[in-house]
């Protein structure tokens, strides 16, 4: 039995009633579990029987295009996850993701065009842009572009070094808020920029296209895109396990502690650089990956990819979805962008007054988001 | 260089590490230095005397915020700061936070620590806790969660992506949860806590982080007397294992506390000692009065 005198008064005769101290949460709890089981057989075992197994006149069958662009829009979740790390949990608005979504498409792009081999307009060993240019010889920046091994490490590196270069000097002067979303916009645009020029070696303006096979195997055959799309949807769920995970540590609670309270913190006796460069690098090297994996299923890449709309569209996913809750910034990605294709289709010309409604919408009437007015209703509901 | 040389020198250094060793220098195994060794990390209050600020000056745009200021807290000392406002006692533990840069002067944690050196967390882990005017905790978080994050841990990135709270730590949490009154408010949001309640959080995450100094900005503004009465109590249990200065605006709750009370006016200390004393004092009666 607990008194009010029992603990306002501490008296060694009297002992303490115990208090028991919350438990470690789960990973995901029964029902997120279920859920993520769910969603994996989806991607893993129902969508390749729909699409390849169900012949093409029957109701059930998924067409190629719908398996494209659902393939696309996971691309887009991850990015979404990964600006949820970063902005939901630690506060800190980027608006230059694309920037590292683009370093990974092109690095994969650059090992898709050496794969093309002789087989160009130019019937050339290298890419036809370089003809094009009267160049003999590849770059320096694509010698490790034949091997597939080094495609991939630089897919995460490459956007990784950059984030991390770049994140070290902002965090270390105390660059915050909207300061620091607007050099990540400058930031991006310059890189734009830079890719759009001939002599840089990214193929300009047309960037990488015509791509045919991926480690020796072609690439539009429908297996290879179901592989793909199979391999994004696991991308997808693996990061967002590894975010659960990385939220619900103390580093975690750390990051959200930088968002509500940084001087805090520091007087708590943490450096919030460490932590902020942490996050900020994991989430860039997660982006590298996204557009790793998008380069091969759209089949092109080009510099409109770091165009700053794009980025500030990142944003737009994870307000719509709800921010800081990982789930929802995944939902959002599906619905804006799902809203997108159907709408560019029969109103092209609305598309950008409706995502401007939207992000006005949003952040006036549900600032937690899908995922914040789901849980209104089910907690209303109880 | 001769082998012999070579051979010399080696000989030489092989009997300097066994006289080392077994303590049997010509000094008589001290090492060299003119008194103690500064060991890194450590307070050195050989001197009695735990913090130290001499001729300390600091402006903000021409206006001097600080202005020569001289100040020592002993070991154990609980030091109650008054002074009209602008007097310069935020900016005070700001200097000594490591949050703003003096123009000049000097402050020393014990003998040996310069604190001019330091940012603000490295201040925080050798042992100055900071409590703001206005209670900050982290709304978003519970309040068990809170103390977890001030608990004196590794705070460097990657122990706390692996960090488990053991059983010694969790019955210091728990300990403290008794001691600030929330042992049933646990789970709670902080955010939801009423102001009072998150007054003590912010005080409890100080003290779980076991603090040699603990500075308290206004501790007890916005509490309910009963609230104000316990503080007290707290500060006075508190007082001797750890040094206090305490920054306040009710009298009451000075006079219960205090032993020397510092009053500032206009960033330069104007008169010390007991409560009765300092408000004998004519100078301080013309600062709080007016002329």
């Amino acid at each position: 039995m607990k008194t009010d005198d029992g603990i306002r008064a501490p008296a060694p005769a009297v002992p303490r009633p115990p208090i028991s101290l919350p438990q470690r949460s789960a990973l995901l709890t029964r029902a997120g579990w279920s859920a993520f089981v769910i969603a994996a057989l989806l991607v893993g075992v129902l969508a390749p029987l729909l699409n390849l197994v169900v012949p093409q006149d029957s109701a059930l069958h998924l067409s190629d295009y719908a398996v494209a662009l659902l393939g696309k829009i996971m691309c887009y979740a991850i990015l979404a996850l990964a600006m949820d790390l970063i902005w939901g949990y630690t506060g800190i608005l980027s608006l230059g993701h694309g920037l590292f979504f683009a370093l990974g498409g092109y690095v994969m792009g650059m090992y898709l065009m050496r794969q093309i081999g002789r087989e160009g307009n130019y019937k050339s060993e290298l890419p036809d842009f370089m003809v094009f240019l009267d160049w003999k010889e590849l770059p320096w920046h694509w010698a490790l572009s034949d091997s597939f091994v080094a495609t991939l490490l630089l897919v995460v590196l490459v956007p990784g070094l950059v984030a991390f270069v770049f994140g070290y000097f902002a965090f270390r002067s105390r660059i915050k808020g909207v300061y620091f979303s607007i050099i990540t916009q400058a930031m991006t645009f310059a890189a734009m920029l830079l890719f759009f020029r001939n002599e840089t070696g990214f193929g300009g303006n047309n960037g990488f296209t015509d791509f045919k096979r991926i480690v020796g195997i072609a690439i539009a055959t429908p297996m290879m895109r179901m592989f793909l799309f199979v391999l994004t949807g696991g991308c997808l769920l693996g990061f967002f396990l590894l975010a659960r995970a990385l939220v619900r540590a103390k580093f975690g609670r750390v990051l959200q502690a930088i968002r509500d309270g940084e001087s805090r913190v520091m007087f708590c006796g943490y450096s919030p650089v460490g932590y902020k460069l942490a996050i900020w690098t994991i989430s860039a090297m997660m982006c590298g990956v996204a557009g790793a994996l998008y380069v091969p299923q759209v089949g092109i890449i080009n510099p409109s990819e770091m165009s700053p709309a794009n980025s500030i569209e990142i944003a737009i996913w994870a307000a719509v979805g709800g921010r800081a809750s990982l789930v929802g910034p995944i939902v959002g990605a599906f619905v804006v962008n799902g809203a997108k294709s159907w709408l560019t289709v029969a109103y092209p010309e609305f598309w950008l007054y409706f995502l401007g409604a939207l992000f006005i919408a949003v952040t006036l009437f549900l600032p937690n988001g899908i995922v914040g007015l789901a849980r209104g209703w089910k907690r209303g509901g109880k | 260089m001769t082998p012999e040389l070579m051979e010399e020198g080696a000989m030489r250094l092989e009997r300097l590490r066994v006289e080392q060793s077994s303590g049997k220098t010509e000094s008589g195994g001290r090492q060299a230095g003119f008194s103690r060794i500064a060991t890194p990390g450590e307070v050195d209050l050989t001197h009695g005397r735990i913090l130290y600020l001499e001729d300390v000056s600091v402006s903000f745009d021409g206006f001097k915020a600080i202005n020569k200021l001289s100040l020592d807290i002993a070991p154990g000392e609980l030091r109650c700061i008054i002074g009209p406002n602008g007097a310069g006692k935020t900016t005070m533990m700001d200097i000594i936070t490591g949050k703003t840069r003096p123009d000049e002067g000097t402050v020393f944690f014990g003998s040996t620590i310069d604190l001019l050196r330091y940012n603000e967390p490295q201040i925080a882990q050798m042992g100055i806790g900071r409590k703001f005017q206005k209670p900050t905790v982290f709304e978003h978080l519970t309040v068990f969660e809170n103390l977890e994050l001030a608990l004196k841990t590794d705070k460097r990135v990657v122990p706390s992506m692996v960090f488990r709270l053991d059983s010694a730590q969790g019955d210091q949490v728990a300990d403290l949860l008794h001691t600030i009154h929330l042992a049933e408010d646990v789970n709670r949001l902080a955010g939801n806590l009423s102001h009072g309640q998150k007054q003590w959080l912010e005080i409890g995450m100080l003290l779980v982080q076991d603090p040699k100094l603990l500075l308290l900005d206004e501790p007890v503004a916005g509490m309910t007397d009963e609230e104000t009465a316990r503080t007290a109590e707290l500060f006075l249990t508190l007082k001797g294992k750890h040094s206090l200065m305490v920054v306040e605006h009710d009298m009451s709750f000075i006079r219960t506390i205090s032993e020397i009370v510092t009053v500032l006016c206009d960033g330069s200390v104007l008169a010390q000692g007991t409560l009765d004393q300092v408000q004998a004092d004519e100078r301080v009666i013309e600062v709080y009065l007016g002329r």
